[in-house]
């Protein structure tokens, strides 16, 4: 005869069958996903340091005034000189004409109150640390404002073309494919050329350029993603009720289509900032002098045979703008592995 | 197959007019005054010459009529001679350096060429093998060293690499200069006994039987080619890698390890050919940049080629001469890209049996 058991209540079993985990107060705020993106982002070193040193720019970019005191509040992306000799002067030189008022950590930390070169100067006496100081602040502002309107142009494009599809997408997407036809930095290079004797020269023609042609990219994985979201039910669902098309599009579509998307986007700067400082390596961009990575690296090409020498006006400013290209790679590249489906359960 | 090639071959034309119909438009940025340099070399001596050759070549005409004039060019009224048009070859006159675009690209491509040319193994060959190292020993040290060296790779901006290696090789070394000749060969290549039989100059170095020179050449060339390696190897390895794992992960190379075949065949025989289908676009993009020219790295080197030409006359605001080289090398860049993806059909079964 068998003894019918009656359930008892307790749940000892299943508890051995099936690990239970505690959800940490963090996750449950975040949820599942945000939570594992965040955990991947923190558990890879290479993130964790790229994470550091963006930290490490902004701080530089917001102390640029206390860092290196600009010599004209009003105009602080002047480079200040030390003179008009060509030949550069090397690092821990002393300032001697007009030198800007010296900041109060100086010289605490070296006790001397006589301003000098810290990381020397280059042709035309421009100042080489405080170039690279305040052109943290033009790359970020830069990087920001191209990458912000590139994404931005990208998403609009790509939603429209792949939400009305049929002849809209048709010929947004043959302009993309036309505009693709140039490779990126002769297109970016000729139209900043074409640009600025109608603009004058500053840092926009440049800019527009690096917008013009980099949200074709963007405008089309976006416009796959979105490609892949149109087709679910809850869209169906607001279109049956009779939603209008820009508020499925905007409040249904663009918010679960495209975050990866714009996570990622978002880390583009450092390759916005890298092609921004070639176009003023080559001399595309703004005036002479202006605080700028690329224009401080474009000195050296006249003294490219004495560089032994003068290796100074390229290592200071080249490795500064090597690690913060490094520092946003670091981090994206740890993100696409996070993000990746492929990889999911696998970090 | 002959349907995927007629759809790709009928994209050609299309391509052509948007990207003429591009340049068309950047050049309407300039006034009609400096748009006479499309037509002819006469650069007006004085204000009352203005009205009239802006007349005569149409300048102020409705917009569809420059087109058209741009393509085909105009016929003088005098002398019934043909003047521009992008079609006939004639891409206007370079105010920066006194000549005729055309003549400017005819002297500079062959130097890109022949960088291309000898750029090309190291760039594609050795990416690859890296890539492929770093995938058969998946997350072991090598894949780790590949990782960090494509990350860095890829942040390492082209000028300050051709930069640092400059100050490294020719400021303390002395080994490799920058530049296309030292001076005694530039003299020996121009006496009328050197025969220009390919117009590219390490091949017609050898011809002439002149090693010295070739060897002069290469050396020269020795910086650009490290330099271009170095920025695209990132890439090679990424994608090279990435193509592998996948390739390693199928059920046929399972079978193939089933059988008992050495470790050796199943990745060089069975997975590696699958895995270079991604690859071999990517060759074919790199092949097609780099015959495009290479704006910075031709730039850094002093590197007499059509990048570096594109470069000077843009940072000179030459913009006529900058827009030909932009048709120029839109031109190039959408045959080849035929090219690759024609090709690209004859190598993947997928694409030639759908």
């Amino acid at each position: 005869m068998t003894v019918i058991q009656t359930p008892t209540g307790d749940n000892e079993l299943l508890g051995q069958a099936v690990a239970t985990r505690k959800i940490s107060r963090l996750e449950r705020f975040l949820g599942p996903d945000n939570y594992r993106v965040m955990q991947g982002l923190l558990k890879t070193p290479a993130s964790v340091i790229g994470s550091l040193l963006i930290l490490f720019f902004i701080i530089v970019a917001l102390a640029a005034p206390v860092l290196a005191p600009p010599l004209n509040p009003n105009d602080p992306y002047k480079i200040p000189r030390d003179g008009f000799k060509a030949q550069p002067k090397a690092p821990g030189e002393e300032w001697k004409v007009r030198p800007p008022k010296v900041p109060f950590w100086y010289k605490a930390i070296t006790g001397n109150d006589k301003w000098v070169h810290l990381f020397g100067t280059s042709q035309g006496q421009y100042d080489i640390y405080y170039g690279v100081i305040w052109g943290t602040r033009t790359a970020f502002k830069t990087g920001l404002i191209v990458v912000f309107s590139t994404v931005l142009l990208g998403v609009l494009v790509g939603a429209v073309s792949a939400y009305y599809g049929g002849l809209v997408d048709n010929i947004l997407m043959r302009i993309v494919d036309v505009l693709y036809v140039l490779p990126g930095l002769m297109a970016t290079l000729i139209l900043a050329a074409v640009l600025t004797p109608v603009i004058g020269r500053s840092l926009l023609p440049a800019m527009i350029s690096l917008i013009a042609f980099g949200w074709l990219g963007y405008a089309r994985i976006i416009r796959g993603d979105i490609l892949s979201v149109k087709e679910r039910d809850y869209v169906m669902a607001a279109r049956v009720i009779g939603v209008q098309d820009s508020r499925i599009l905007m409040r249904h579509i663009i918010p679960n289509a495209i975050f990866p998307t714009l996570v990622l986007a978002s880390l583009g700067i450092g390759d916005v900032v890298l092609s921004f400082a070639a176009l003023s390596f080559l001399g595309i961009g703004a005036e002479v002098g202006y605080a700028d990575w690329g224009q401080v690296l474009s000195f050296a090409r006249n003294w490219i045979i004495s560089l032994n020498t003068y290796w100074y006006i390229i290592v200071f400013p080249g490795i500064t703008l090597v690690l913060f290209v490094l520092s946003w790679n670091l981090v994206g590249d740890a993100l696409r592995d996070v993000l990746d489906p492929r990889l999911r359960g696998k970090i | 197959m002959t349907t995927y090639i007629i759809r790709r071959l009928l994209l050609v034309p299309f391509l052509l007019f948007g990207v003429s119909v591009l340049i068309f438009m950047m050049l309407q940025f300039l006034s009609p005054v400096e748009r006479v340099a499309l037509y002819t070399r006469d650069v007006p001596k004085n204000d009352n010459m203005i009205p009239g050759l802006i007349k005569r070549y149409c300048l102020d005409c409705p917009i569809h009529v420059q087109y058209w004039n741009w393509l085909v060019g105009t016929h003088d009224p005098i002398s019934g001679e043909r003047k521009g048009g992008i079609l006939f070859g004639d891409f206007g006159w370079s105010k920066t350096t006194s000549q005729p675009v055309v003549k400017l690209i005819e002297r500079r491509f062959p130097n890109t060429l022949d960088l291309t040319l000898w750029a090309v193994g190291p760039v594609i060959l050795v990416g690859i093998w890296m890539g492929v190292q770093a995938a058969v020993h998946h997350n072991g040290l090598i894949d780790q060293a590949a990782r960090i060296f494509s990350i860095v790779g890829t942040s390492f901006p082209t000028f300050v690499f051709g930069l640092l290696v400059l100050m490294i090789f020719y400021a303390n070394l002395q080994w490799f200069p920058p530049g296309r000749l030292t001076d005694i060969y530039t003299r020996v290549v121009a006496q009328p006994s050197f025969h220009h039989y390919t117009s590219l100059l390490t091949i017609d170095a050898l011809l002439n039987g002149r090693f010295d020179v070739f060897l002069d050449a290469l050396r020269h060339m020795f910086l650009p080619i490290l330099t271009l390696s170095y920025i695209s190897w990132a890439t090679f390895l990424r994608v090279t890698r990435g193509s592998m794992l996948e390739t390693l992960r199928q059920e046929y190379v399972t079978t193939a390890r089933a059988k008992g075949l050495p470790e050796r065949d199943v990745i060089y025989k069975h997975a590696r050919p699958n895995a270079m289908l991604p690859v071999v676009t990517l060759a074919g993009l790199t092949v097609v940049g780099l015959m495009g020219g290479v704006i910075i790295t031709e730039t850094v080197f002093d590197y007499p080629g059509i990048g570096a030409a594109a470069a000077q006359a843009s940072v000179q605001l030459d913009v006529i001469t900058v827009l030909g080289f932009a048709m120029f090398n839109g031109l190039i860049l959408i045959v080849a890209n035929l090219v690759v993806d024609v090709l690209y059909a004859f190598v993947d079964p997928r694409v030639r049996l759908s």
